[in-house]
């Protein structure tokens, strides 16, 4: 599978995410969150850039109180939980918003 | 919400109409070769694949008496027609466990015996087709392995065990599930389903044991890879990554703080999982156990706990010692191993946690017993401990605890819908659908009762509630851990807990 953007092809697994993580661009999350019907708002891209770092540096996306954590560390702790990440991405933080952050799937019971 | 019709809550169970073929687009992913080949499976379909699947299934019979008993004795009595939670929320008739037997049954019958490789007709065999093949992907993807069945079945015919075999059957062809197989390797790996490295996992710990002490003023270890500890914690990686998952685990680390006792989780088994028994798989189950007992020795502990996760128990309860034992080298006064239910109930039984049950009354809590704790496993000293041990522990936490009907918890309890390495996004409509004989019970203890939470022991039913919840018109944090209840009661020694409840009563 793959997803066009700009005339560009990206290849994704079955479910949508990028096959390779390298070839992620900003364009890549807008195009997706469209089609998922979702316009990014700054909230957004605070959520995928903190996953972006965190991927960068442990090679998995952050454990969902981790994300929370440095969320309200950065927004406020009104925002430092999971109900103000679920208003975002409604899918699920750790799903949808890896997805457009361009990281794998979490896999396992979750 | 869904491109799919959420079955409605009924008053009460209603068996429904057959809809035949309901549920044959249900199916999913098939697993690429980058994850069969690491399982020692074929990449993809192999040409001769009919030969080696009834190669395998030879394989099976011979190794597997069970199955054989399996396949010959069921007599069609129909007593297990209403019992599978796919069947009664799915309609499909092929969800009646006895069909689902079938499918498998029915080629056994025109290759395996007399009867059914002379008069295919007479007895309702059939050859191995396409179809059929389609239909054993679809169809044994369509049952968690809960084993209700079994409970009401007159010969104990075990639905789990055929469905087991038939995945067996398909990945040795080269057609096995992306879901259960990418995490499989991913454990050979890493060293948790969640492919969640050492650093990611100390950098966690690390965070939770910041969060507790701001909470409660103590300094509570989550100790990782720690040598020469007491008790290995053996417990499933959502417990580190997912909600209400996490909060278990800070229960279960006030636990062994307020005991005393030492204790590690290893990054080699950071997973209590064993995706092998899903995919029926011994030679992968038996390399996921392994890690245990590897981890175990290295560490130098004397004992093993596990945490919250059905199946996991399961395979440790019956199996671990088969699988990588002898545990000869443990401390012999303990068992092998320990649920953490058990691990405090102990405690509460000498007295040894003090606990503040205010702290939940905001909830109303009903217990959900999880297929593999329920019905193949134990839990402490007692019959029947594995129902009563999670239920004491949350009673020892919370001062309102409400059963759900008799039919559905203890061994009659129905799935969550999401077990048996089913518990992924592309089985969305199974899941949703096979949860309905649990909402329509939880319903009626909301109604009844005015419940407002439902605990549970296993990783898979957490997630599985956390998501499916909602399309019920339930919200996904109505779903907790049982030691969750445990980390927001325990009143920790030294802490601002304390200090504010004694500084009440004197």
């Amino acid at each position: 599978m793959a997803i066009e953007v700009n005339g560009k092809s990206y290849d994704t697994d079955e479910e949508g995410y990028l096959a390779d993580l390298n070839q992620w661009e900003a364009e890549v999350a807008t195009a997706m969150a469209q089609a998922d019907g979702t316009e990014l708002t700054d909230s957004h891209w605070e959520v995928i850039n903190f996953l972006r770092e965190y991927y960068e540096e442990y090679q998995i996306a952050p454990a969902v109180r981790v994300l929370t954590k440095a969320i309200g560390k950065k927004l406020g702790k009104d925002k430092g939980n999971s109900k103000y990440l679920y208003e975002l991405f409604p899918y699920g933080p750790a799903k949808q918003a890896c997805k457009y952050a361009g990281l794998p799937k979490p896999t396992g019971c979750v | 919400m869904a491109d799919f019709d959420v079955p409605e809550l009924k008053e009460y169970p209603i068996i429904p109409k057959l809809k035949e073929g309901t549920m044959a687009h249900s199916a999913p992913y098939i697993a690429a070769s980058k994850f069969q080949e690491p399982l020692g499976f074929p990449g993809e379909l192999v040409d001769n694949w009919k030969e080696v699947a009834i190669d395998k299934m030879g394989d099976l019979l011979g190794k597997y008496r069970s199955l054989q008993v399996f396949l010959d004795s069921c007599v069609h009595c129909g007593a297990c027609t209403d019992k599978c939670h796919y069947y009664l929320g799915t309609s499909d008739p092929k969800n009646m466990p006895v069909a689902r037997q079938e499918l498998l049954r029915k080629v056994y019958r025109r290759y395996f015996t007399f009867a059914g490789k002379y008069f295919p007709k007479l007895v309702g065999a059939t050859d191995l087709t396409e179809d059929v093949l389609d239909d054993w992907y679809s169809y044994f993807h369509q049952c968690s392995q809960c084993r209700r069945c079994s409970v009401f079945c007159p010969y104990g015919i075990d639905t789990a065990e055929i469905s087991m075999a038939a995945r067996e059957i398909m990945d040795a062809v080269g057609k096995g599930q992306k879901y259960c197989n990418e995490i499989i390797a991913k454990v050979f790996v890493i060293g948790n389903n969640l492919g969640l490295p050492e650093p990611a996992l100390a950098d966690t710990l690390e965070g939770l044991e910041e969060d507790i002490e701001e909470d409660t003023g103590v300094k509570v270890r989550l100790p990782l890879d720690e040598k020469g500890a007491d008790i290995l914690l053996v417990t499933p990686s959502a417990d580190f990554f997912a909600e209400p998952h996490v909060d278990g685990l800070m229960g279960y680390a006030k636990v062994f703080h307020e005991a005393g006792v030492s204790w590690t989780i290893s990054s080699k088994a950071s997973e209590a999982a064993n995706f092998g028994m899903f995919i029926g798989s011994y030679e992968n189950m038996r390399k996921i156990a392994l890690r245990i007992r590897e981890a175990a020795l290295e560490l130098g502990v004397k004992r093993i706990v596990f945490g919250e996760c059905g199946h996991a128990w399961r395979v440790a309860y019956s199996f671990l010692n088969t699988l990588a034992g002898p545990f000869d080298f443990l401390d012999p006064r303990y068992p092998v191993p320990q649920h953490i239910c058990e691990f405090t109930y102990d405690l509460i039984q000498e007295n040894k946690l003090r606990f503040n049950k205010s702290e939940n009354d905001h909830m109303r809590v009903t217990f959900h017993d999880s297929c593999n704790v329920a019905r193949a496993s134990g839990m402490g000293k007692m019959e029947g401990g594995q129902f009563i041990i999670p239920r004491e522990v949350i009673k020892a936490s919370c001062n309102h605890f409400f059963d759900m009907e008799p039919d559905s918890i203890h061994d009659s309890t129905f799935c969550c819908g999401g077990g048996g390495g089913l518990l992924t996004d592309d089985l969305m409509e199974l899941r949703v659908k096979g949860a309905l004989p649990r909402m329509e019970a939880l319903k009626r203890v909301v109604e009844e009762n005015g419940v407002t939470n439902l605990a549970a022991i296993c990783a898979i039913c957490k997630s599985q509630f956390a998501k499916v919840l909602p399309y019920y018109g339930f919200t996904m944090d109505q779903i907790v851990s049982v030691h969750q209840l445990v980390s927001s009661a325990i009143v920790l020694k030294g802490s601002e807990q304390e200090a504010e409840l004694d500084g009440k009563t004197e």
